[in-house]
């Protein structure tokens, strides 16, 4: 025990404790359940819509949801809702509305087995292993941040917090496998609710209300703009951010977005488990009307630190073991919450962390069995043999995820290097993968070499920029650029390269036959009518009344 | 809220069970704490300390908590 940032009771500790056994209780409670491939790997397709939206959105709760996002708020203001509406309500509808029948109807196991049913082998292996690579990365990171608030909050060792943690989660997924890490993630998405709730109703009384917060920030920060989303984006140099509007629009509202939301495996398999096609339909439809009201626990709590902390905050790197803006979120808490509602809070964090970092095990350990070690290594053996494989691939992607862990220690900014891995990977997938299902004359190799070559010019830009700044001018296409301005113009360009290359190749390439394009390609798949549905039923008018809101928080806090 | 059977088709508990359970032990875990500290205030209070959150919190946690293992409370399969 060292240096903590908070004082917890024994009853907080309690908390926190009956949480961890609870969660493991509930992968043993689940084991005997869980026998077949498809229950470990596709919680036996059995959810409810509800079960599968509320996970969808927990599997996204990382440690960047909670930890990061307040922080950035507070170093960006509301900008940073940017990435809970534009930057995700479009195409969580687009995922549930347009792909989800493609998904759903060719009853494929994972976004690689899908790239394997519309373009063939060499799509799908290069998809696999980046996803993979991708995953333990991500899950590295989820696991680093959740070790260093339990080191910042309580004082826990930062090792010792990183072996518990990942032991837990490698324990719940090895018994209970995709079923475990999804009844988990629906507990998790709760917990992450009540506990930072609280924050933001003690803090909106504290402060008098939105009108209250505005005046506070002005007074605490004259001259600067936090609380509006729109209207300083005319310019790169005119917002704290350093982004274009377009670059919000286009980048991140359209590539980042719609490349994570729909095509990024670890949100798509939470999906895939539901038990229909209109459940499928309705879970992410579920899922995007609580993602839109997030910024109210995660946003908020940035926006009321800039108004009530009687000091300012600074970037990790020059607090020099002062608080700085990653502790934003723990610093409301520690402020607000007495014993009791601390533990709850914390155990929100943790949950927070836990269920992102399970949502990379998971989707690691289906990819990894079903699209490498099936596809490569042994292609033909017993159900129960891969379902081995999958808990042994549990055990060995933790493993690797600690070492991210250790690794990602060496960055300063996890943010900026996550957003890298996205535009490396997601975007160029993106591209595939919508070419694919709307698209009959995208050929087998323009699948394959779209993606390649859209991948490597993304890792080509980073490392231009890594290694020559001054670069960032041309991708940006602006010198006052900032480093979210180049992921956002990466992505756009990677997608673009990856949709010229896959057309070009197409022109030139023989077509599959249309026989064998169905289920996998609009115009060549018969899509289940709704018709018979309610109007209230129907997943279309529950996605326009999330677009409508959508619109409206934009315009109310343009 | 989720239309789902009590159980599912494989006999086992919902989750919505496992929900509720959680969240009423953790509210009454809160509440009694408030409930203590109405009594023996921390040496630090927290700000809004004297609108007394952990008793109006932690009795919505106990009775959203009350409310999931009631509605999915594990019976016998006919």
């Amino acid at each position: 025990m060292s240096h903590r940032l908070l004082s917890v009771s024994p009853v907080d500790i309690a908390i926190i404790v009956l949480y961890f056994f609870t969660v493991i209780g509930i992968g043993v409670y689940l084991k005997r359940y869980t026998k077949t491939g498809e229950d470990f790997f596709l919680a036996g397709r059995q959810m409810t819509a509800w079960i599968a939206g509320l996970s969808f959105v927990a599997a996204n709760l990382g440690s960047l949801e909670l930890m990061g996002w307040a922080a950035s708020t507070y170093q960006y203001g509301i900008l940073a809702a940017h990435w809970y509406w534009i930057g995700a309500i479009p195409a969580m509808l687009f995922l549930g509305i347009v792909m989800m029948p493609f998904y759903y109807i060719s009853k494929t196991h994972s976004v690689p087995g899908y790239l394997k049913l519309r373009y063939g082998e060499e799509a799908r292996v290069f998809s696999a292993i980046t996803f993979g690579v991708m995953t333990v990365l991500m899950s590295g990171v989820n696991m680093y941040a959740m070790a260093l608030v339990l080191h910042v909050i309580l004082g826990w060792n930062i090792h010792v917090s990183i072996w518990i943690s990942s032991a837990t989660v490698c324990a719940y997924v090895f018994l209970g496998g995709l079923t475990s890490a999804i009844f988990n993630e629906v507990i998790q998405f709760f917990l992450i609710w009540l506990g930072a709730l609280i924050v933001a109703i003690l803090g909106l009384t504290e402060v008098g209300g939105w009108g209250g917060l505005v005046a506070r920030i002005h007074q605490n920060f004259p001259g600067k703009d936090y609380t509006h989303m729109w209207i300083d984006l005319g310019s790169f140099s005119s917002n704290p951010m350093g982004i274009q509007w377009t670059g919000i629009v286009f980048g991140l509202g359209f590539i980042i977005s719609f490349g994570y939301w729909t095509t990024d495996f670890l949100v798509v398999q939470r999906v895939l488990s539901a038990r229909n096609l209109h459940s499928a339909k309705m879970a992410p439809i579920i899922g995007s009307g609580f993602k839109m009201a997030l910024p109210f626990i995660v946003i908020l709590p940035g926006l009321l630190a800039l108004a009530v902390l009687p000091y300012h905050l600074l970037p990790a790197n020059l607090a020099h073991g002062a608080p700085s803006y990653n502790d934003v979120l723990p610093l409301m808490m520690g402020r607000y919450l007495g014993p009791g509602l601390l533990g709850l809070g914390i155990t929100a964090l943790i949950a927070g962390f836990m269920s992102g970092m399970a949502g990379n095990v998971s989707a690691f350990t289906t990819v990894w069995t079903y699209d490498i070690y099936r596809a490569l290594i042994v292609k033909r053996a017993s159900d129960q043999h891969y379902v081995k494989v999958g808990r042994w691939c549990t055990i060995i992607g933790v493993l690797v995820s600690i070492g991210t862990a250790y690794f990602a220690m060496q960055f300063q900014s996890i943010m900026d290097y996550v957003q890298a891995l996205f535009s490396f990977f997601v975007a160029p997938l993106f591209g595939t993968v919508i070419l694919g299902m709307l698209w009959k004359r995208a050929t087998p190799k323009a699948g394959f070499w779209g993606l390649l070559v859209g991948t490597l010019s993304s890792i080509g830009m980073w490392t231009w920029v890594k290694f020559d700044p001054a670069a960032l001018r041309y991708i940006a296409l602006s010198p006052h650029a900032k480093t979210m301005a180049q992921d956002m113009y990466q992505a756009l360009w990677s997608f673009i390269i990856c949709v010229i290359v896959t057309v070009a190749v197409s022109m030139a390439t023989e077509p599959k036959p249309k026989a064998e394009l169905v289920g996998l390609v609009y115009g060549a798949t018969e899509i289940p009518s709704e018709g018979h549905l309610p109007w209230h039923k129907r997943p279309i008018f529950w996605a326009a009344i999330v677009f409508v809101i959508l619109v409206f928080l934009n315009v109310v806090f343009a | 809220m989720p239309n789902e059977e009590q159980n599912n088709s494989s006999g086992r508990i919902a989750i919505w069970f496992f929900v509720g359970l959680l969240l009423a032990v953790y509210g009454i875990i809160i509440v009694v704490t408030g409930l203590y500290y109405l009594g023996s205030p921390p040496s630090h209070p927290a700000v809004l300390a004297n609108l007394h959150p952990e008793i109006w919190w932690g009795a919505v946690l106990l009775a959203i908590g009350l409310f999931y293992v009631i509605r999915f409370f594990p019976r016998k399969r006919l």
